[in-house]
């Protein structure tokens, strides 16, 4: 292993931050895309070279790019998202029936193994699948079309299909994510999906057996160990050991629950992270003091991780798809801020320095480990 | 031969520099030159009006011999100064958003 590649998304363009394997002098290339908002920029597990980039603006729409050297160079692929069929109503903020509007792309997932392949969840939630690398995309309806569908509601940020999860150990199994309906499993390549919430509260769900409608924020999972899987919910962290099946909080000693993003070592199945964040009303961290904060024994006792970040007048917020995990053997972990600010450590979370301190407000952050 | 002035944002996408200039069968119209647009630089579709219905997105305008064209019907004929390459057509980028 001798370097890695970080993929930036902020509010006004793309940025590429490169390193070798020590994670201390950093090479950063950017804005690419200047003004648009990158929401995602995903490299493929199967060819490093190969990235993928959600580009959009409130003027001119949806762009996907795509690079082929490394995020070198970039060009626009396809981006035309229509839903399957007629798409029908979900539910507005207020109760009534509101027509299903492709909004925009938030999350890319590449195929494990197909460079060519590659999954987008978009807002209003749907997801989508393309075969050409990313000349063309079909929505795989059996999500949106769920019976519960209709009842579906926007969170604050918009109703996002923000996560996917490829499983790598059972052929077909998946999950997604969706604000504020919750999270789905599918067992079949995603032609046909069911909640699974069971377990979740959600204070503003009046059935505490509701099967959708939860807040989920972002899930997380070990390659080594797909069964488990990690969840940040609006409020609350939460764990399950039965792919979905059921949940169980962990949210343990943290000083709040609140937060989007969840992430697992590289090397260490039992190793989590996340950020707490005061509340769902204010969105920084507690005290104005950005903790990480790391379980080692999946979930419950949890320890904050100072070291490096700044522990006085920090009022950012890290977005949900703005954590991720090298996979160098002494895990690299990251994560960007609304205030522009890209952390990296090199040990695993023991301590931190910023890669770069001002960027446009980051949106995501994703890692390839390079060979 | 017609005239048309994009945003600094689709220029960058188009690969172009300056105006762009097209030629346009039949009636020069909104709607037909926004097609000879986007035939010629397909990467345009769906930034400018929507892929289906051509409905023009919220915070594009149109514009030309400084009338304000956004509200016309797409069909209606554009001026006779932009038929004929006196006048550009102007796509504009709505004052909004930061």
């Amino acid at each position: 292993m001798t370097g890695v590649r970080v993929l930036v998304g902020t509010r006004k363009g793309a940025f590429v931050l490169t390193s070798d394997g020590q994670r201390e002098a950093w090479d950063v290339s950017g804005p690419n895309f200047p003004g648009w908002e990158i929401y995602h920029v995903a490299g493929s597990p199967a060819d490093q070279d190969r990235l993928y980039a959600s580009q959009s603006t409130g003027w001119f729409g949806q762009l996907i790019q795509r690079s082929d050297d490394g995020g070198a160079s970039w060009a626009p692929v396809g981006s035309e998202f229509s839903y399957d069929g007629v798409p029908g109503t979900h539910q507005w903020y207020d109760g009534t029936p509101h027509p299903w509007e492709f909004a925009r792309v938030w999350h890319l997932e590449p195929s494990l193994d197909d460079p060519d392949t590659v999954y987008a969840g978009v807002e209003d939630a749907g997801l989508f699948r393309s075969d050409d690398g990313g000349h063309h995309w079909q929505e795989l309806p059996g999500l949106r079309g769920h019976d519960s569908g209709p009842s579906w509601q926007p969170g604050a940020g918009g109703m996002c299909l923000h996560t996917i999860v490829l499983d790598p150990a059972t052929p077909g199994r998946m999950f997604a994510a969706i604000s504020a309906a919750g999270a789905f499993r599918s067992d079949d390549a995603g032609q046909t999906w069911r909640p699974v919430n069971r377990g979740l509260h959600s204070d503003g769900i009046p059935d505490p057996d509701a099967e959708v409608g939860h807040c989920v924020h972002r899930i997380a999972q070990h390659p080594a160990r797909p069964s488990v899987l990690y969840m940040q919910k609006h409020w609350d962290v939460m764990r399950s050991d039965d792919a979905g099946e059921s949940w169980r909080e962990v949210s343990g000693n943290l000083p709040t629950d609140f937060g989007f993003p969840i992430g697992v070592h590289a090397h260490e199945p039992d190793t989590v992270y996340v950020v707490p964040i005061t509340s769902d009303s204010e969105h920084f961290p507690p005290e104005g003091r950005l903790r990480v904060y790391r379980s080692r024994t999946g979930g419950d006792d949890w320890e904050p991780l100072t070291k490096g970040l700044p522990q006085k007048h920090c009022y950012v917020n890290v977005l949900r798809d703005a954590m991720a995990v090298d996979a160098l053997d002494s895990c690299g972990v990251y994560f960007g801020t609304t205030g522009g600010q890209v952390y990296a450590s090199a040990d695993s979370g023991d301590s931190w320095a910023p890669i770069v301190r001002d960027l446009p407000a980051v949106l995501s952050v994703e890692v390839q480990t390079l060979p | 031969m017609i005239r048309v002035v994009l945003p600094a944002h689709l220029r960058t996408l188009a690969r172009v520099d300056g105006e762009v200039r097209l030629d346009v069968a039949g009636a020069v119209t909104q709607r037909s030159v926004l097609d000879a647009l986007e035939a010629r630089y397909p990467v345009l579709a769906g930034t400018i009006r929507d892929r289906d219905g051509g409905r023009r997105r919220a915070f594009v305008r149109f514009f030309a011999c400084e009338l304000d064209l956004s509200h016309e019907p797409p069909d209606a004929p554009l001026p006779e100064a932009v038929a004929s390459g006196a006048e550009p057509y102007l796509i504009v980028g709505a004052m909004a958003g930061g």
